[in-house]
Protein backbone atom coordinates (compact mmCIF):
# COMPACT_ATOMS: atom_id res chain seq x y z
CA UNK A 1 0.00 0.00 0.00
CA UNK A 2 1.61 3.63 -1.29
CA UNK A 3 1.56 6.04 1.46
CA UNK A 4 0.62 9.77 0.54
CA UNK A 5 3.90 11.68 1.09
CA UNK A 6 6.01 14.80 0.17
CA UNK A 7 8.95 13.77 -2.30
CA UNK A 8 11.26 15.37 0.89
CA UNK A 9 9.46 13.56 3.66
CA UNK A 10 9.71 10.15 1.96
CA UNK A 11 13.17 10.58 1.18
CA UNK A 12 14.13 11.80 4.93
CA UNK A 13 12.69 8.17 5.68
CA UNK A 14 14.61 6.22 2.69
CA UNK A 15 17.85 8.28 3.61
CA UNK A 16 17.11 6.71 7.91
CA UNK A 17 16.33 3.08 6.40
CA UNK A 18 19.81 3.21 4.65
CA UNK A 19 20.65 3.65 8.94
CA UNK A 20 23.52 6.74 8.59
CA UNK A 21 25.20 7.03 11.48
CA UNK A 22 26.44 11.06 10.76
CA UNK A 23 24.17 13.36 8.82
CA UNK A 24 25.30 16.69 8.83
CA UNK A 25 23.32 19.46 7.30
CA UNK A 26 22.72 23.45 6.83
CA UNK A 27 19.14 24.12 5.80
CA UNK A 28 18.54 25.60 2.09
CA UNK A 29 15.36 25.78 -0.13
CA UNK A 30 14.57 23.56 -1.40
CA UNK A 31 16.07 21.19 0.59
CA UNK A 32 14.90 21.92 3.59
CA UNK A 33 12.90 19.42 4.17
CA UNK A 34 14.58 16.26 3.86
CA UNK A 35 17.26 17.05 6.61
CA UNK A 36 14.39 18.67 8.73
CA UNK A 37 12.69 15.09 8.40
CA UNK A 38 16.05 12.96 9.07
CA UNK A 39 16.38 15.48 12.17
CA UNK A 40 12.85 14.93 13.47
CA UNK A 41 13.57 11.04 13.59
CA UNK A 42 16.48 11.67 15.10
CA UNK A 43 14.79 13.70 17.84
CA UNK A 44 11.85 10.97 18.19
CA UNK A 45 14.65 8.47 18.41
CA UNK A 46 13.61 6.29 15.92
CA UNK A 47 16.95 6.99 13.95
CA UNK A 48 20.37 6.01 16.10
CA UNK A 49 22.65 8.68 14.25
CA UNK A 50 24.68 11.77 15.25
CA UNK A 51 22.78 14.52 13.48
CA UNK A 52 25.01 17.72 13.54
CA UNK A 53 24.02 21.07 12.89
CA UNK A 54 26.31 23.25 11.15
CA UNK A 55 27.20 26.89 10.47
CA UNK A 56 27.55 26.47 6.85
CA UNK A 57 27.38 24.29 3.86
CA UNK A 58 31.25 24.08 3.96
CA UNK A 59 30.76 23.13 7.22
CA UNK A 60 28.15 20.17 6.74
CA UNK A 61 30.19 18.74 3.79
CA UNK A 62 33.50 18.51 5.99
CA UNK A 63 31.36 16.76 9.34
CA UNK A 64 30.26 14.84 6.72
CA UNK A 65 33.56 13.98 5.10
CA UNK A 66 35.43 13.70 8.92
CA UNK A 67 32.73 11.28 9.70
CA UNK A 68 33.07 8.76 6.51
CA UNK A 69 37.04 9.13 6.73
CA UNK A 70 36.13 7.76 10.68
CA UNK A 71 34.13 4.94 9.63
CA UNK A 72 30.53 5.87 9.74
CA UNK A 73 27.87 5.85 6.80
CA UNK A 74 27.52 9.65 6.72
CA UNK A 75 25.23 11.57 4.66
CA UNK A 76 24.81 15.52 3.76
CA UNK A 77 21.85 17.10 1.72
CA UNK A 78 21.76 20.91 0.03
CA UNK A 79 21.18 22.70 -2.91
CA UNK A 80 22.33 25.99 -5.05
CA UNK A 81 24.28 28.49 -3.17
CA UNK A 82 24.37 25.29 -0.66
CA UNK A 83 26.54 23.37 -3.36
CA UNK A 84 28.48 26.06 -4.24
CA UNK A 85 29.55 26.87 -0.54
CA UNK A 86 30.49 23.10 -0.08
CA UNK A 87 32.33 22.90 -3.75
CA UNK A 88 36.11 22.89 -2.11
CA UNK A 89 34.87 20.12 -0.01
CA UNK A 90 32.91 17.98 -2.50
CA UNK A 91 36.30 17.48 -4.57
CA UNK A 92 38.21 17.03 -1.44
CA UNK A 93 35.57 13.61 -0.96
CA UNK A 94 36.26 12.92 -4.08
CA UNK A 95 39.52 13.29 -4.51
CA UNK A 96 40.27 11.49 -1.77
CA UNK A 97 37.70 8.74 -2.90
CA UNK A 98 35.83 9.01 0.10
CA UNK A 99 32.12 6.63 -0.03
CA UNK A 100 29.38 9.43 1.02
CA UNK A 101 25.86 10.37 -0.31
CA UNK A 102 24.55 13.12 -0.83
CA UNK A 103 21.28 14.69 -2.06
CA UNK A 104 21.29 17.52 -4.42
CA UNK A 105 17.68 19.53 -4.61
CA UNK A 106 18.68 20.54 -7.56
CA UNK A 107 17.87 24.61 -7.99
CA UNK A 108 18.67 27.62 -9.53
CA UNK A 109 22.11 29.45 -9.39
CA UNK A 110 22.26 32.80 -8.14
CA UNK A 111 22.70 35.65 -9.17
CA UNK A 112 20.21 37.06 -10.01
CA UNK A 113 18.84 35.35 -6.88
CA UNK A 114 16.37 32.55 -7.81
CA UNK A 115 15.04 29.74 -5.34
CA UNK A 116 13.28 27.45 -8.07
CA UNK A 117 14.48 24.16 -9.70
CA UNK A 118 16.62 23.85 -12.66
CA UNK A 119 20.22 21.51 -12.48
CA UNK A 120 22.61 24.20 -12.70
CA UNK A 121 23.66 23.60 -9.09
CA UNK A 122 24.53 19.84 -9.81
CA UNK A 123 26.16 20.76 -13.34
CA UNK A 124 28.49 23.21 -11.60
CA UNK A 125 29.98 20.38 -10.14
CA UNK A 126 29.95 17.79 -12.98
CA UNK A 127 33.76 18.06 -12.69
CA UNK A 128 34.55 17.52 -9.36
CA UNK A 129 34.62 13.80 -9.49
CA UNK A 130 31.32 12.50 -7.84
CA UNK A 131 28.51 9.94 -9.55
CA UNK A 132 25.74 11.87 -10.08
CA UNK A 133 22.70 9.86 -10.57
CA UNK A 134 19.21 11.92 -11.92
CA UNK A 135 15.88 11.19 -10.87
CA UNK A 136 13.20 11.40 -12.47
CA UNK A 137 9.84 11.04 -9.91
CA UNK A 138 10.29 10.61 -6.38
CA UNK A 139 9.77 7.32 -6.21
CA UNK A 140 13.10 6.81 -8.36
CA UNK A 141 14.66 8.71 -5.80
CA UNK A 142 13.73 6.50 -2.70
CA UNK A 143 15.20 3.94 -4.48
CA UNK A 144 18.43 5.67 -6.12
CA UNK A 145 18.97 6.69 -2.50
CA UNK A 146 19.20 2.98 -1.43
CA UNK A 147 21.44 2.21 -4.30
CA UNK A 148 23.51 5.09 -3.93
CA UNK A 149 25.00 3.84 -0.43
CA UNK A 150 25.47 0.87 -2.13
CA UNK A 151 27.77 2.05 -5.21
CA UNK A 152 29.05 4.58 -3.16
CA UNK A 153 30.77 2.05 -0.96
CA UNK A 154 31.68 -0.45 -3.42
CA UNK A 155 32.98 1.93 -5.98
CA UNK A 156 34.89 4.04 -2.90
CA UNK A 157 33.12 7.29 -4.63
CA UNK A 158 30.74 9.72 -3.15
CA UNK A 159 27.03 9.85 -5.08
CA UNK A 160 25.29 12.96 -5.69
CA UNK A 161 21.39 11.97 -5.87
CA UNK A 162 19.81 14.77 -8.31
CA UNK A 163 16.37 15.44 -7.08
CA UNK A 164 14.84 18.54 -8.94
CA UNK A 165 13.62 20.90 -6.04
CA UNK A 166 9.90 21.81 -5.86
CA UNK A 167 8.50 19.68 -8.54
CA UNK A 168 9.67 16.41 -6.93
CA UNK A 169 10.69 17.49 -3.29
CA UNK A 170 7.17 19.30 -2.91
CA UNK A 171 5.38 17.20 -4.39
CA UNK A 172 3.02 15.24 -2.27
CA UNK A 173 2.05 11.57 -4.05
CA UNK A 174 1.33 8.03 -3.43
CA UNK A 175 5.11 6.47 -2.53
CA UNK A 176 6.14 3.33 -1.72
CA UNK A 177 8.89 2.84 0.76
CA UNK A 178 10.46 -0.59 1.21
CA UNK A 179 11.30 -2.20 4.31
CA UNK A 180 14.28 -1.68 6.96
CA UNK A 181 15.02 -5.52 6.36
CA UNK A 182 15.05 -5.24 2.51
CA UNK A 183 17.24 -2.39 2.95
CA UNK A 184 19.29 -4.02 5.49
CA UNK A 185 19.79 -6.71 3.50
CA UNK A 186 20.75 -4.63 0.63
CA UNK A 187 23.16 -2.51 2.50
CA UNK A 188 25.40 -4.02 5.32
CA UNK A 189 27.11 -2.45 7.84
CA UNK A 190 29.91 -0.93 5.79
CA UNK A 191 33.78 -0.96 6.68
CA UNK A 192 36.27 1.77 4.69
CA UNK A 193 38.95 0.17 4.45
CA UNK A 194 41.08 3.61 4.05
CA UNK A 195 39.65 4.70 6.94
CA UNK A 196 41.47 6.66 9.80
CA UNK A 197 41.63 4.62 13.14
CA UNK A 198 43.93 4.64 16.34
CA UNK A 199 45.03 1.54 16.12
CA UNK A 200 46.44 1.81 13.19
CA UNK A 201 47.28 5.52 12.64
CA UNK A 202 47.90 7.06 9.44
CA UNK A 203 47.20 10.33 7.58
CA UNK A 204 44.55 10.93 4.66
CA UNK A 205 44.47 13.90 1.95
CA UNK A 206 48.16 15.17 2.75
CA UNK A 207 50.36 16.37 -0.10
CA UNK A 208 51.07 14.87 -2.92
CA UNK A 209 53.47 15.68 -5.39
CA UNK A 210 54.23 15.90 -9.13
CA UNK A 211 55.67 12.62 -8.84
CA UNK A 212 52.15 11.13 -7.52
CA UNK A 213 49.29 13.42 -8.54
CA UNK A 214 48.68 12.03 -11.92
CA UNK A 215 48.43 8.61 -10.99
CA UNK A 216 45.93 9.72 -8.37
CA UNK A 217 43.41 11.30 -11.05
CA UNK A 218 44.17 8.51 -13.68
CA UNK A 219 43.09 6.30 -10.61
CA UNK A 220 40.01 8.12 -10.03
CA UNK A 221 38.99 9.14 -13.61
CA UNK A 222 39.30 4.49 -14.29
CA UNK A 223 37.12 4.31 -11.19
CA UNK A 224 34.18 6.50 -12.45
CA UNK A 225 34.21 4.73 -15.61
CA UNK A 226 33.95 1.52 -13.47
CA UNK A 227 31.27 2.59 -11.53
CA UNK A 228 29.44 2.34 -14.38
CA UNK A 229 29.00 -1.52 -13.95
CA UNK A 230 28.33 -1.29 -10.13
CA UNK A 231 25.08 1.43 -11.13
CA UNK A 232 23.87 -1.24 -13.08
CA UNK A 233 24.27 -3.93 -10.78
CA UNK A 234 22.74 -1.75 -8.05
CA UNK A 235 19.50 -1.26 -9.94
CA UNK A 236 18.88 -4.58 -11.20
CA UNK A 237 20.03 -6.18 -7.65
CA UNK A 238 17.34 -3.41 -6.01
CA UNK A 239 14.78 -3.98 -8.77
CA UNK A 240 15.01 -8.06 -7.35
CA UNK A 241 14.00 -6.94 -3.92
CA UNK A 242 11.08 -4.20 -4.73
CA UNK A 243 10.26 -4.67 -8.17
CA UNK A 244 11.20 -1.22 -9.35
CA UNK A 245 13.76 -0.64 -12.31
CA UNK A 246 15.26 2.70 -13.97
CA UNK A 247 17.48 1.63 -16.60
CA UNK A 248 20.68 1.53 -14.64
CA UNK A 249 23.03 4.14 -16.73
CA UNK A 250 19.93 5.82 -18.46
CA UNK A 251 16.18 4.29 -19.53
CA UNK A 252 14.68 4.29 -23.20
CA UNK A 253 10.97 4.86 -23.13
CA UNK A 254 8.30 6.35 -24.60
CA UNK A 255 8.20 4.97 -28.64
CA UNK A 256 11.41 2.64 -29.23
CA UNK A 257 11.25 2.82 -33.19
CA UNK A 258 10.84 6.29 -33.65
CA UNK A 259 13.63 7.74 -35.43
CA UNK A 260 13.40 11.58 -33.22
CA UNK A 261 14.64 10.92 -29.44
CA UNK A 262 14.57 13.37 -26.78
CA UNK A 263 17.10 13.23 -23.91
CA UNK A 264 16.42 14.88 -20.83
CA UNK A 265 17.41 14.53 -17.24
CA UNK A 266 15.19 14.64 -14.47
CA UNK A 267 11.83 15.27 -13.71
CA UNK A 268 10.15 16.36 -16.63
CA UNK A 269 9.72 13.18 -18.47
CA UNK A 270 6.32 12.50 -17.27
CA UNK A 271 5.04 15.23 -18.54
CA UNK A 272 6.70 15.22 -22.12
CA UNK A 273 5.41 11.47 -21.72
CA UNK A 274 1.68 12.65 -21.48
CA UNK A 275 1.84 14.92 -24.00
CA UNK A 276 3.11 12.83 -26.69
CA UNK A 277 0.26 10.54 -25.45
CA UNK A 278 -2.41 13.36 -25.80
CA UNK A 279 -1.49 14.73 -29.17
CA UNK A 280 -1.11 11.60 -31.39
CA UNK A 281 -0.80 13.76 -34.53
CA UNK A 282 2.70 14.71 -33.52
CA UNK A 283 5.69 13.01 -34.12
CA UNK A 284 6.18 9.84 -31.77
CA UNK A 285 9.96 10.34 -30.00
CA UNK A 286 12.22 7.48 -27.94
CA UNK A 287 12.65 9.14 -24.63
CA UNK A 288 16.16 8.86 -23.23
CA UNK A 289 16.21 9.22 -19.48
CA UNK A 290 19.91 9.95 -18.50
CA UNK A 291 19.89 8.73 -15.26
CA UNK A 292 24.07 9.05 -14.76
CA UNK A 293 25.23 12.01 -16.12
CA UNK A 294 28.52 10.75 -14.18
CA UNK A 295 30.01 8.48 -14.65
CA UNK A 296 29.14 9.33 -19.11
CA UNK A 297 27.49 6.41 -19.94
CA UNK A 298 29.00 6.58 -23.60
CA UNK A 299 28.51 3.02 -24.68
CA UNK A 300 25.09 2.68 -23.32
CA UNK A 301 23.98 6.03 -25.19
CA UNK A 302 25.65 4.87 -28.40
CA UNK A 303 23.22 1.82 -28.32
CA UNK A 304 20.53 3.96 -26.93
CA UNK A 305 20.56 6.19 -29.79
CA UNK A 306 20.83 3.60 -32.63
CA UNK A 307 18.50 4.14 -35.82
CA UNK A 308 18.02 7.65 -34.27
CA UNK A 309 17.73 10.71 -37.50
CA UNK A 310 17.04 13.24 -34.63
CA UNK A 311 18.05 13.62 -31.21
CA UNK A 312 17.17 16.99 -28.90
CA UNK A 313 18.94 17.04 -26.02
CA UNK A 314 16.99 19.08 -23.48
CA UNK A 315 19.13 20.31 -20.71
CA UNK A 316 17.70 22.16 -17.16
CA UNK A 317 21.17 24.61 -17.48
CA UNK A 318 23.37 25.70 -19.52
CA UNK A 319 27.34 27.00 -20.23
CA UNK A 320 26.51 30.72 -20.76
CA UNK A 321 29.26 31.63 -23.76
CA UNK A 322 28.82 28.33 -25.46
CA UNK A 323 25.49 26.62 -25.27
CA UNK A 324 24.76 23.47 -23.70
CA UNK A 325 26.42 20.78 -21.22
CA UNK A 326 25.21 17.05 -22.15
CA UNK A 327 24.34 18.06 -25.44
CA UNK A 328 27.89 18.74 -26.71
CA UNK A 329 28.87 15.10 -24.67
CA UNK A 330 26.43 13.34 -26.13
CA UNK A 331 27.27 14.73 -29.78
CA UNK A 332 30.94 13.92 -29.09
CA UNK A 333 30.08 10.28 -28.01
CA UNK A 334 28.16 9.62 -31.05
CA UNK A 335 30.49 11.19 -33.25
CA UNK A 336 31.82 8.33 -35.58
CA UNK A 337 29.56 6.17 -35.00
CA UNK A 338 27.32 5.10 -38.83
CA UNK A 339 24.97 7.67 -39.81
CA UNK A 340 24.48 9.54 -35.79
CA UNK A 341 21.38 11.23 -35.44
CA UNK A 342 21.34 15.50 -35.81
CA UNK A 343 21.92 17.18 -32.46
CA UNK A 344 19.36 19.54 -31.42
CA UNK A 345 20.59 21.04 -28.67
CA UNK A 346 18.01 23.57 -25.87
CA UNK A 347 17.69 24.77 -22.67
CA UNK A 348 14.18 25.11 -20.88
CA UNK A 349 12.43 25.66 -17.53
CA UNK A 350 15.43 27.51 -16.21
CA UNK A 351 14.67 29.00 -12.68
CA UNK A 352 11.71 27.38 -12.13
CA UNK A 353 9.40 28.47 -15.25
CA UNK A 354 6.94 25.51 -16.62
CA UNK A 355 7.63 22.98 -17.94
CA UNK A 356 4.34 23.16 -19.74
CA UNK A 357 1.99 20.44 -21.94
CA UNK A 358 3.34 22.05 -25.06
CA UNK A 359 6.77 22.15 -24.21
CA UNK A 360 6.65 18.42 -26.45
CA UNK A 361 5.02 20.38 -29.53
CA UNK A 362 7.54 23.11 -29.46
CA UNK A 363 11.12 20.59 -29.44
CA UNK A 364 9.65 18.08 -31.92
CA UNK A 365 9.08 21.36 -33.95
CA UNK A 366 12.54 21.79 -33.97
CA UNK A 367 13.32 19.21 -36.83
CA UNK A 368 10.61 20.99 -39.35
CA UNK A 369 12.82 23.10 -40.99
CA UNK A 370 14.88 20.62 -42.60
CA UNK A 371 16.37 19.52 -39.95
CA UNK A 372 19.57 21.30 -39.74
CA UNK A 373 20.28 21.85 -36.08
CA UNK A 374 19.58 25.60 -35.03
CA UNK A 375 22.21 27.03 -32.40
CA UNK A 376 21.87 26.41 -28.89
CA UNK A 377 18.89 27.92 -27.42
CA UNK A 378 16.27 28.48 -24.37
CA UNK A 379 13.44 27.49 -25.84
CA UNK A 380 11.19 28.86 -23.63
CA UNK A 381 12.56 32.27 -23.05
CA UNK A 382 11.04 35.29 -25.04
CA UNK A 383 13.65 37.66 -26.74
CA UNK A 384 11.18 40.00 -27.07
CA UNK A 385 10.79 41.40 -23.47
CA UNK A 386 14.94 41.93 -23.62
CA UNK A 387 16.19 46.03 -24.52
CA UNK A 388 16.82 45.13 -28.52
CA UNK A 389 20.69 45.07 -27.73
CA UNK A 390 20.05 41.99 -25.43
CA UNK A 391 18.23 39.86 -28.04
CA UNK B 1 -7.73 13.61 -14.71
CA UNK B 2 -9.68 16.14 -12.60
CA UNK B 3 -7.88 19.46 -11.27
CA UNK B 4 -7.83 21.93 -8.92
CA UNK B 5 -6.54 25.14 -8.16
CA UNK B 6 -6.34 26.17 -4.14
CA UNK B 7 -5.68 30.21 -3.73
CA UNK B 8 -4.55 32.02 -0.65
CA UNK B 9 -2.26 33.87 0.74
CA UNK B 10 1.25 32.94 2.34
CA UNK B 11 0.80 31.62 6.29
CA UNK B 12 -3.46 30.00 5.22
CA UNK B 13 -2.46 26.97 4.76
CA UNK B 14 -2.60 26.60 1.33
CA UNK B 15 -0.08 23.82 0.93
CA UNK B 16 -1.49 21.57 3.79
CA UNK B 17 -5.01 21.90 2.30
CA UNK B 18 -3.67 20.86 -1.14
CA UNK B 19 -1.58 18.04 0.42
CA UNK B 20 -4.87 16.72 3.45
CA UNK B 21 -7.11 16.52 -0.27
CA UNK B 22 -4.60 14.97 -2.16
CA UNK B 23 -3.80 12.56 1.22
CA UNK B 24 -7.37 11.54 1.80
CA UNK B 25 -7.64 10.64 -2.09
CA UNK B 26 -4.53 8.49 -1.94
CA UNK B 27 -5.15 6.61 1.68
CA UNK B 28 -8.73 5.70 -0.57
CA UNK B 29 -7.06 4.17 -3.27
CA UNK B 30 -6.64 6.44 -6.03
CA UNK B 31 -3.92 8.64 -7.18
CA UNK B 32 -3.60 11.69 -6.51
CA UNK B 33 -0.54 14.84 -6.73
CA UNK B 34 -0.61 18.11 -4.76
CA UNK B 35 2.21 20.55 -5.04
CA UNK B 36 2.69 24.16 -4.58
CA UNK B 37 2.75 27.16 -7.17
CA UNK B 38 6.48 28.03 -6.91
CA UNK B 39 5.58 31.58 -5.74
CA UNK B 40 7.51 33.69 -2.98
CA UNK B 41 7.25 32.16 0.60
CA UNK B 42 6.29 35.11 2.73
CA UNK B 43 3.22 35.33 4.87
CA UNK B 44 0.27 37.44 3.11
CA UNK B 45 1.56 37.13 -0.28
CA UNK B 46 -0.78 35.34 -2.64
CA UNK B 47 0.26 31.74 -3.59
CA UNK B 48 -1.48 28.75 -4.68
CA UNK B 49 -1.04 25.37 -4.76
CA UNK B 50 -2.22 22.56 -6.98
CA UNK B 51 -3.76 18.95 -6.55
CA UNK B 52 -4.52 16.68 -9.18
CA UNK B 53 -6.59 13.31 -8.89
CA UNK B 54 -7.14 10.29 -10.85
CA UNK B 55 -7.56 6.43 -11.24
CA UNK B 56 -4.25 5.93 -13.06
CA UNK B 57 -1.08 6.81 -11.73
CA UNK B 58 -0.10 10.47 -12.41
CA UNK B 59 2.96 11.42 -14.69
CA UNK B 60 2.87 14.71 -15.51
CA UNK B 61 4.28 17.56 -13.21
CA UNK B 62 3.33 20.81 -14.70
CA UNK B 63 1.41 23.48 -13.19
CA UNK B 64 -2.64 23.32 -13.36
CA UNK B 65 -3.45 25.36 -16.40
CA UNK B 66 -7.32 24.88 -16.61
CA UNK B 67 -8.50 23.64 -13.54
CA UNK B 68 -11.95 22.06 -13.01
CA UNK B 69 -12.41 23.71 -9.72
CA UNK B 70 -10.90 26.60 -7.60
CA UNK B 71 -10.83 26.39 -3.72
CA UNK B 72 -10.13 30.40 -2.83
CA UNK B 73 -8.95 31.46 1.18
CA UNK B 74 -9.39 34.54 1.00
CA UNK B 75 -12.33 36.56 -1.08
CA UNK B 76 -9.72 39.06 -1.84
CA UNK B 77 -8.19 37.20 -4.12
CA UNK B 78 -11.64 37.28 -6.04
CA UNK B 79 -9.90 40.36 -7.89
CA UNK B 80 -6.84 39.44 -8.82
CA UNK B 81 -7.19 38.55 -12.47
CA UNK B 82 -5.00 35.38 -11.71
CA UNK B 83 -7.31 33.60 -9.45
CA UNK B 84 -10.00 32.84 -12.31
CA UNK B 85 -7.34 32.38 -15.26
CA UNK B 86 -8.04 29.06 -16.99
CA UNK B 87 -10.92 27.42 -14.98
CA UNK B 88 -12.78 25.20 -17.32
CA UNK B 89 -15.82 26.46 -18.70
CA UNK B 90 -18.43 24.85 -16.33
CA UNK B 91 -16.07 24.92 -13.67
CA UNK B 92 -17.10 25.90 -10.19
CA UNK B 93 -15.29 28.05 -7.34
CA UNK B 94 -15.51 27.66 -3.78
CA UNK B 95 -14.66 31.14 -1.72
CA UNK B 96 -14.19 31.93 1.88
CA UNK B 97 -16.45 34.76 2.93
CA UNK B 98 -19.20 36.55 5.29
CA UNK B 99 -21.82 33.94 4.99
CA UNK B 100 -23.32 31.34 2.62
CA UNK B 101 -24.21 32.95 -0.84
CA UNK B 102 -24.33 31.24 -4.42
CA UNK B 103 -23.58 33.30 -7.38
CA UNK B 104 -24.44 31.72 -10.58
CA UNK B 105 -25.27 34.48 -13.08
CA UNK B 106 -21.88 34.40 -14.87
CA UNK B 107 -20.36 30.56 -16.65
CA UNK B 108 -19.31 29.84 -13.39
CA UNK B 109 -21.14 29.30 -10.12
CA UNK B 110 -19.36 31.06 -7.09
CA UNK B 111 -20.17 29.28 -4.19
CA UNK B 112 -19.14 31.11 -1.03
CA UNK B 113 -19.31 30.11 2.50
CA UNK B 114 -18.39 31.07 5.87
CA UNK B 115 -14.87 29.45 6.26
CA UNK B 116 -13.04 31.71 8.82
CA UNK B 117 -15.96 31.88 10.95
CA UNK B 118 -16.34 28.30 11.12
CA UNK B 119 -13.06 28.02 12.05
CA UNK B 120 -12.86 30.93 14.80
CA UNK B 121 -16.14 28.96 16.45
CA UNK B 122 -14.28 25.19 16.22
CA UNK B 123 -10.93 25.73 16.69
CA UNK B 124 -10.38 29.61 17.88
CA UNK B 125 -7.90 29.99 14.65
CA UNK B 126 -8.57 32.01 11.56
CA UNK B 127 -7.37 29.22 8.99
CA UNK B 128 -10.28 28.49 6.53
CA UNK B 129 -8.70 25.75 4.84
CA UNK B 130 -9.93 22.52 6.59
CA UNK B 131 -13.94 23.88 6.83
CA UNK B 132 -13.14 24.81 2.66
CA UNK B 133 -12.05 20.98 2.29
CA UNK B 134 -15.03 20.01 4.40
CA UNK B 135 -17.70 21.69 1.88
CA UNK B 136 -15.63 20.69 -1.28
CA UNK B 137 -15.65 17.30 -0.63
CA UNK B 138 -19.19 17.44 0.52
CA UNK B 139 -20.23 19.70 -2.83
CA UNK B 140 -18.53 16.81 -5.37
CA UNK B 141 -18.65 13.66 -2.98
CA UNK B 142 -15.23 12.76 -4.48
CA UNK B 143 -14.71 10.60 -1.46
CA UNK B 144 -16.37 10.27 1.75
CA UNK B 145 -16.05 13.02 4.31
CA UNK B 146 -14.24 10.76 6.55
CA UNK B 147 -11.28 10.03 4.17
CA UNK B 148 -10.77 13.79 5.43
CA UNK B 149 -10.86 13.25 9.47
CA UNK B 150 -8.62 10.25 8.79
CA UNK B 151 -5.84 11.97 6.84
CA UNK B 152 -6.20 15.11 9.57
CA UNK B 153 -6.00 12.35 12.14
CA UNK B 154 -2.33 11.63 10.29
CA UNK B 155 -1.49 15.51 11.29
CA UNK B 156 -3.24 16.35 14.61
CA UNK B 157 -4.36 14.38 17.62
CA UNK B 158 -6.35 14.56 20.75
CA UNK B 159 -8.32 17.48 21.53
CA UNK B 160 -7.14 19.31 18.19
CA UNK B 161 -8.26 16.58 16.42
CA UNK B 162 -11.52 16.91 17.48
CA UNK B 163 -12.29 20.03 17.93
CA UNK B 164 -11.22 19.59 13.02
CA UNK B 165 -13.42 16.85 13.14
CA UNK B 166 -16.34 19.29 14.66
CA UNK B 167 -15.40 21.72 11.81
CA UNK B 168 -15.48 19.43 9.33
CA UNK B 169 -19.29 18.38 10.29
CA UNK B 170 -20.33 21.53 10.71
CA UNK B 171 -18.70 23.24 7.67
CA UNK B 172 -20.46 20.07 5.81
CA UNK B 173 -23.80 20.75 7.05
CA UNK B 174 -23.63 24.18 5.17
CA UNK B 175 -23.49 23.05 1.99
CA UNK B 176 -25.96 21.29 -0.63
CA UNK B 177 -24.50 17.61 -0.28
CA UNK B 178 -23.79 16.34 -4.44
CA UNK B 179 -24.32 20.32 -5.78
CA UNK B 180 -21.35 19.78 -7.94
CA UNK B 181 -21.31 16.18 -8.32
CA UNK B 182 -21.49 16.32 -12.09
CA UNK B 183 -19.19 19.11 -12.41
CA UNK B 184 -16.56 16.43 -10.74
CA UNK B 185 -17.90 13.65 -13.23
CA UNK B 186 -17.18 15.80 -16.07
CA UNK B 187 -14.00 17.23 -15.38
CA UNK B 188 -12.50 13.89 -14.27
CA UNK B 189 -13.90 11.71 -17.20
Amino acid sequence: MPLALEGSQALARAIALCRPQVVAAYPITPQTHIVEGIAKLVADGQLDCEMVSVESEHSAASVALGAAVAGSRAYTASASQGILLMAEVLFDIAGLRVPLVMTCANRALSGPLNIWNDQQDSMAMRDSGWIQLYCATNQEAIDTTVQAFRIAERCELPVMVCVDGFTLTHTLEPLELPSQEQVDAFLPPYFFRHGLHPDEPRSLGTLVGPEHFSEVRHAHHHALLRAQDEIVQADADWSDVVGRQYGGLLEVRGNPDATLGILTLGSVLGTLEDAMEENPDLPQARFIKLRSFRPFPAQALREACAGLEHLIVLERALSPGYGGIVGPEVQAVLAGQPSPPRIHNVAAGLGGRDLSLDLYARLVHLIDSGGEPEPFRIIDADPSLLPEEDR
Amino acid sequence: MLEIRIHGRGGQGNVVAAYLLASAVIDGGRYAQAFPAFGAERRGAPVAAFVRIDEKPIRRRCQVREPAFLIVQDPALMDVPETLSGLRARGTVLVDGAALEIDGSGANEILTMPATHLAMEHIGRPVPNTALLAAFITLTQLMPLSALIDALAERFKGPILEKNQRLVEAAAETVEAGRWREVAHAAGA
